[in-house]
């Protein structure tokens, strides 16, 4: 099969991870479409290391394993600490943070 | 290696301010002693650099030089020529009597204290600020910087001190403001900081274009240290592009301007100088505005003494403006403080005139006049200071018949405005003189323009006078004190300062004119010839 | 002997020092310390003269360096002395009538509580005006200049708590500075022509210079006089400077600092002979004076006010002499010099009378005082005979001597010059007459003043009226002592240098003239005021009288275009400053703060549109770079 294609799936998981982003209020649901998009990105720089023939891309997937790793226990924990003080998990409830 | 007097004579004062800063909170005036009893042994160090110095000597005497920052070739290098020296001893004269005459401007006021007792949302913690040792650390500080900066002889480090004064004079300014004021605390306040941050942006955007040319000297001339600079270029192993060194001189020459003041970049000097207590308000004109005039004549002529001289015809313009302007702008002020604002961003188109008309009477005259300025601005802006303080007011309105209830205070009022409006007889009259003549035989038309500053001197001066001293005695007036003791050793000294260097002002020239000789050669001028070889 | 010419000026310098910073310990003595300091300086003058007529008339000069004051290079300035007849003339004047005016001080100023301070600055004003007439040198000249300007600001307004007083204090100034700065102007002209400023060099080398800078230079000497010696167009401030007391109004604004305008020309007659456009610009201006002081002293009722367009006219006539040229030098000094005698004389019996009289000024309510204040009656009507020109009298000598002058100047020219001199005798004679029957004539005209206190004439002390005898005998005797044998002439010429010109008509003739004009001046003056009674309130009178009451309506020129013009002009400065100098600046930063502002919207603490911007910014970025490679 021709790599090419899972490049396309992973900018069509990327594009959903951001709208997801950009347009779901739930803090959890947008957590796990950054996920989608860290996920997008692994896909692509696996492929891209298949296309070159070499082992860099796997490497790096690798590393953003570990960063999603610390981002799901650094983030759950201030999304959950949120959701205690507030009693919502909605991210535009948390608008403090302004001039 | 000898004794480093220049050092000692910045360090003095850079020593007393931590001392004084030091100082516990409740021994405030301790700390005025220790404040005072520093600075007059600056003015020693002073003095004694002064009776070391020869006149006939080499251009730069007492000369220091040590590595600094040896990757970009940045070295502590002083030296004093006559010039230097006669600015720096001219601050280290005047802060003794600074200090004196703000003797209780920073004593917690009453206000100041209920609003520290009331402890309002941001005064959680005790008070703790210690303002009058601040206050005089603060003057000391500015003292060191100065001195130094009349020393360098290294353009960055210069430079350095160029704008580390700002931050001592921002919080001066900021800080310390004076009690007379109109309106409610709050309002007071707020004019207060508008000025403090006034000046320090306007001094801060020039000193950032100076930073500019200060880089774009170093890359073109691989060093920073004046007399190398000098020595290449006259010897012509370096050579600038014309619009190099046009632009380098703009960058410079912009700084300078600011802080002179020079029109139309004057604005911030009435605020500040209105809004400061009298004895900041002498520091700010007659001391450090002196290191912009100073540094015209120090960095401006020697570094770049072409461009200099293709930028003449507009500087001697805008110093005719500034002298008109100012003296026309004094007539029509309100305020006593920002009159002599005006007043005296008339006199600073004098100094730049004189500096700028490139003869030996010009320089020699604009060089005597910072000093003389220095005295007679401080003499009148401090007794202007001791009028408000009795009356509470910086208004020319609510003053009238002073003459009749406080004779001396009126006395020495006029004396102080009389050497403003150079009257023969006081020193600021002979460095006038010197730079109209010098002025008149370059450039006759801008000599006559300048000589009309006289008689508007002499109005916005005698209106000042008449106005707040004579007449029917005011009901607010009536019972006004004189001078007291302390005032008047912080005013007599001024004023016989003044007549001494009016009546015999050899010992100044003979110190400044060899350098003024030195600074005409870096310029390549000679003074015009007289048409008809007198008799003689 | 040539120390004793610096004493000169010690003495009375050191008498303003100790006065002015004694304090209230030498309130008792100060009048005399004063006063002997003030004599001691007019003995060194004395022994100075007779020691000076003891040598021949070339090496008669003195000079003394004292120190060298401003050394520059290329610009020297020293403070010396240098005393020749010409100096020497003014120093007896000015130490001689100063005594007299410090003796009758003390009795005038019995009553006040600031006299110490009054006698300091007489002190100071006979000082600068000493340095003034000593000095070698132009620079020097200028510092006595302005000296004598302080002195008479501070002796004008003396009486401070009166705001007409601290008003014309400053006027007096400031129209001085206007005069000073053409003295500045001139000396800077000087350096840039002959290098140096000195009497000596300059007056020797005009003939080494164009007539155009010499011209120039003239011209600027004489605006200096006309501020100093109150000749039109500067000479608004005289009438003014009436309000300080009496003595100073006698010393100051009649004998001897309003006179300095004529040294200067007299001085730097070298310069003037050589530059005909500005002497004829001096006999103009000197011409145009003489005839509006006599007609603003016609109009006056205040009797200092018509002494002082008296003084103006006076020195109209002098200035016009010194304009002449060497005919006129010598005789502008002589009138000079009488003229100190006769008017100081003159103010201070007007003085005297108001002293009698509560410090009333108006003459319409004087009127039959020779009665009551005999020896001012006496010494005041000498001095009149003397100013009018009767015969035999000093100013009969030294103004015929100038009317004379006037017509030699010859041509169109002189017929012009020597019959507004004519004209002007007429009306001096006309002026004077009128002050003379209001005041001493008639029948008594005194009213209550404000506080209902009636006036009781009487005589002053006897030291107000000393000095008043002793001028009186110099306005009837030193004419003629000047003119018998030409001694004044003889005495000035090595200096001012003399020639005789060619008088159109002789000088018998001129005598006679100046006879008929003068007693039809008096005859008009006695049909006016001495056969019908004076109107206790001045009568409407015509134009002319309204106007010249008003010092011909220059006061309101100057008052319309330049305290009003200046007023407009520096309020206008004032807001310019504040909008558009400043305004540049603050609105700067005010646009710099409604950015900020706007911007600041942006943040609005949703992260979805942080997010936003951070994908449409990492979209940019990836179609630039894509852009850049396509190109």
């Amino acid at each position: 099969m021709n790599p090419v294609n899972y490049l396309y799936l992973a900018a069509l998981l990327f594009t959903i991870g951001a709208a997801g982003v950009l347009i779901r209020r739930n803090a959890i649901v947008v957590f796990m479409c950054v996920e989608l998009m860290l996920n997008a990105c692994n896909l692509a720089f696996v492929t891209f290391s298949r296309m070159h023939g070499n082992l860099d891309g796997q490497i790096i997937a690798f590393f953003t394993m570990v960063v999603a790793a610390a981002e799901v226990v650094v983030g759950l924990a201030i999304i959950v600490s949120v959701f205690r003080s507030r009693h919502s998990a909605s991210v535009d409830d948390a608008s403090l943070m302004k001039l | 290696m000898s004794f480093p007097l220049l050092t000692a004579t910045a360090a003095l004062p850079a020593i007393g301010a931590i001392a004084t800063a030091a100082v516990p909170a409740a021994r405030r005036t301790t700390a005025k002693w220790l404040a005072l009893l520093f600075s007059l042994a600056t003015l020693v160090l002073a003095g004694i650099a002064l009776a070391r110095f020869e006149p006939g000597g080499a251009r730069y005497q007492l000369t220091e030089s040590h590595a600094w920052i040896k990757d970009f070739g940045v070295r502590y290098e002083l030296g004093v020529d006559g010039i230097g020296l006669a600015l720096m001893a001219l601050t280290a004269l005047l802060i003794p009597f600074v200090i004196l005459a703000g003797w209780h401007d920073a004593d917690p006021s009453p206000s100041s204290q209920l609003r520290s007792s009331r402890g309002g949302p941001n005064e959680t913690k005790p008070y703790r600020w210690r303002p009058t040792q601040g206050f005089f650390a603060l003057i000391l500080m500015v003292e060191a910087m100065v001195i130094l900066s009349f020393e360098a002889t290294d353009v960055f480090l210069f430079y350095i001190l160029f704008e580390a004064m700002l931050i001592p004079m921002y919080f001066l300014i900021g800080g310390f403001g004076d009690r007379a004021h109109t309106g409610s605390d709050e309002n007071a306040a707020a004019q207060r900081s508008y000025a403090a941050v006034k000046f320090l942006l306007y001094n801060l955007v020039g000193g950032l274009i100076m930073l500019a040319a200060v880089i774009g000297l170093y890359v073109v001339a691989g060093t920073f240290s004046l007399s190398e600079i000098a020595e290449a270029r006259a010897s012509g192993s370096l050579s600038m592009a014309t619009s190099t060194e046009r632009w380098l001189f703009l960058g410079f020459f912009f700084a300078f301007a600011v802080k002179a003041p020079l029109w139309p970049l004057h604005t911030w000097l009435p605020n500040a100088m209105g809004e400061a207590t009298s004895p900041v308000a002498v520091l700010i004109t007659a001391v450090v505005d002196k290191v912009g005039t100073f540094a015209m004549l120090r960095f401006c002529l020697q570094l770049f003494p072409e461009a200099s001289k293709w930028a003449t015809p507009v500087i001697v313009v805008l110093a005719l403006i500034s002298i008109v302007y100012g003296a026309l702008l004094a007539v029509g002020q309100r305020d006593i403080k920002r009159l002599i604002a005006y007043a005296s961003i008339s006199h600073f188109g004098f100094i730049v005139l004189g500096i700028f008309a490139m003869t030996s009477q010009g320089q020699s005259g604009a060089t005597l006049y910072m000093v003389n300025h220095g005295i007679s601005t401080a003499a009148l802006m401090l007794v202007a200071g001791f009028l408000i303080t009795r009356r509470g007011s910086r208004l020319i309105a609510d003053y009238g018949g002073v003459q009749k209830v406080a004779p001396v205070l009126a006395g020495t009022f006029l004396i102080g405005g009389l050497a403003t409006l150079s009257l023969p007889g006081l020193a600021p009259f002979v460095s006038e003189f010197l730079v109209l003549v010098g002025t008149f035989s370059a450039y006759p038309a801008a000599g006559i323009v300048a000589t009309t500053g006289i008689v508007l001197a002499a109005l916005y001066v005698l209106v000042l006078y008449q106005r707040t001293m004579t007449g029917p005695v005011k009901a607010e007036v009536q019972g006004m004190a004189d001078l007291k003791v302390r005032e008047l050793v912080v005013v007599l000294p001024l004023i016989a300062l003044l007549l001494f260097l009016g009546v015999y002002p050899k010992p100044l020239t003979e110190i400044v004119n060899p350098a003024v000789q030195h600074t005409m050669s870096d310029v390549q001028k000679k003074d015009p010839q007289p048409e008809v070889e007198a008799a003689k | 002997m040539e120390n004793l010419i610096a004493l000169l000026v010690a003495a009375p310098l050191l008498g303003a020092a100790v006065l002015l910073c004694g304090g209230r310990r030498l309130d008792r003595a100060g009048h005399w310390v004063g006063t002997l300091l003030a004599a001691a300086s007019f003995v060194i003058g004395v022994v100075l003269f007779l020691d000076m007529l003891g040598k021949g008339a070339e090496d008669r000069a003195l000079h003394q360096k004292l120190f060298s004051w401003i050394p520059v290079e290329g610009f020297q300035a020293d403070v010396a002395f240098q005393l020749d007849q010409l100096s020497m003339t003014f120093v007896l004047l000015i130490t001689g009538v100063g005594t007299l005016i410090h003796i009758y001080s003390i009795g005038y100023m019995a009553h006040d509580e600031r006299r110490r301070r009054f006698f300091g600055y007489l002190n100071l004003f006979l000082a600068a005006m000493l340095i003034l007439v000593i000095a070698d040198n132009y620079l020097l000249l200028y510092v006595g200049w302005e000296g004598v300007g302080l002195a008479s600001y501070l002796l004008i307004g003396f009486w401070q708590h009166k705001p007409s007083a601290a008003t014309a204090a400053k006027k007096a100034f400031l129209v001085n500075r206007v005069g000073d700065m053409g003295l500045s102007i001139a000396i800077m002209l000087m350096f840039t022509t002959f290098g140096t400023f000195a009497f000596g060099p300059v007056l020797g080398a005009t003939g080494q210079t164009s007539e155009g800078k010499l011209t120039a230079i003239g011209l600027m000497l004489l605006l200096a006089a006309c501020g100093k010696s109150a000749q039109v167009p500067l000479q608004s401030w005289l009438g003014d400077a009436m309000e300080g007391p009496t003595p100073v109004s006698a010393l100051i604004h009649a004998a001897t600092m309003v006179t300095a305008g004529v040294y200067l020309i007299v001085r730097s007659g070298a310069i003037f002979n050589a530059a005909p456009d500005a002497q004829l610009a001096v006999v103009v201006v000197g011409a145009v004076t003489l005839l509006f002081g006599a007609i603003v002293g016609c109009a006056k009722d205040d009797i200092k006010k018509a002494l002082a367009g008296s003084t103006m006219s006076q020195i109209g006539y002098m200035i016009l002499a010194a304009g002449l040229g060497p005919i006129g030098y010598v005789f502008a000094i002589m009138h000079l010099v009488t003229h100190g005698f006769f008017k100081a004389g003159l103010f201070l019996g007007a003085g005297s009378v108001m002293h009698g009289m509560n410090d009333e000024v108006d003459m319409r309510k004087f009127g039959g005082l020779r009665t009551y204040m005999p020896v001012t009656f006496i010494t005041f009507g000498l001095g009149y005979l003397a100013i009018i020109g009767f015969p035999g009298l000093s100013g009969f000598f030294s103004k015929d001597k100038i009317i004379e002058a006037a017509f030699a100047k010859g041509g169109a020219e002189g017929w012009i010059l020597g019959s507004v001199a004519l004209l002007g005798a007429a009306i001096t004679a006309f002026y004077m007459t009128r002050v003379m029957l209001l005041t001493f004539f008639g029948e008594k005209r005194w009213q209550p003043d404000a506080q209902g206190n009636e006036p009781h004439p009487h005589e002053s002390p006897k030291s107000m009226t000393i000095p008043m005898i002793i001028l009186a005998f110099g306005s009837v005797f030193a004419g003629g002592l000047f003119s018998i044998g030409d001694r004044f002439l003889n005495w000035l010429e090595p200096v001012t240098g003399h020639s005789h010109g060619h008088a159109p008509v002789s000088a018998a003739t001129v005598t006679a003239a100046t006879m008929v004009v003068l007693v039809i001046g008096v005859a008009i003056a006695w049909a006016m005021y001495g056969r019908k009674p004076v109107p206790v309130v001045a009568p409407r009178g015509s134009l002319l009288t309204r106007a010249a009451r008003r010092d011909l309506l220059q006061d309101d020129f100057n008052h319309v275009v330049l305290v009003r013009g200046g007023e407009h002009l520096t309020r206008s400065l004032v807001y310019v400053d504040h909008t558009l100098v400043d305004g540049v600046v603050n609105g700067t930063a005010a646009s710099m703060g409604g950015l900020s502002g706007r911007l600041r919207k942006l943040q609005n603490g949703y992260a979805r549109s942080y997010a936003v911007s951070m994908f449409g910014g990492t979209a940019v970025v990836i179609a630039a770079t894509l852009l850049m490679r396509a190109v």
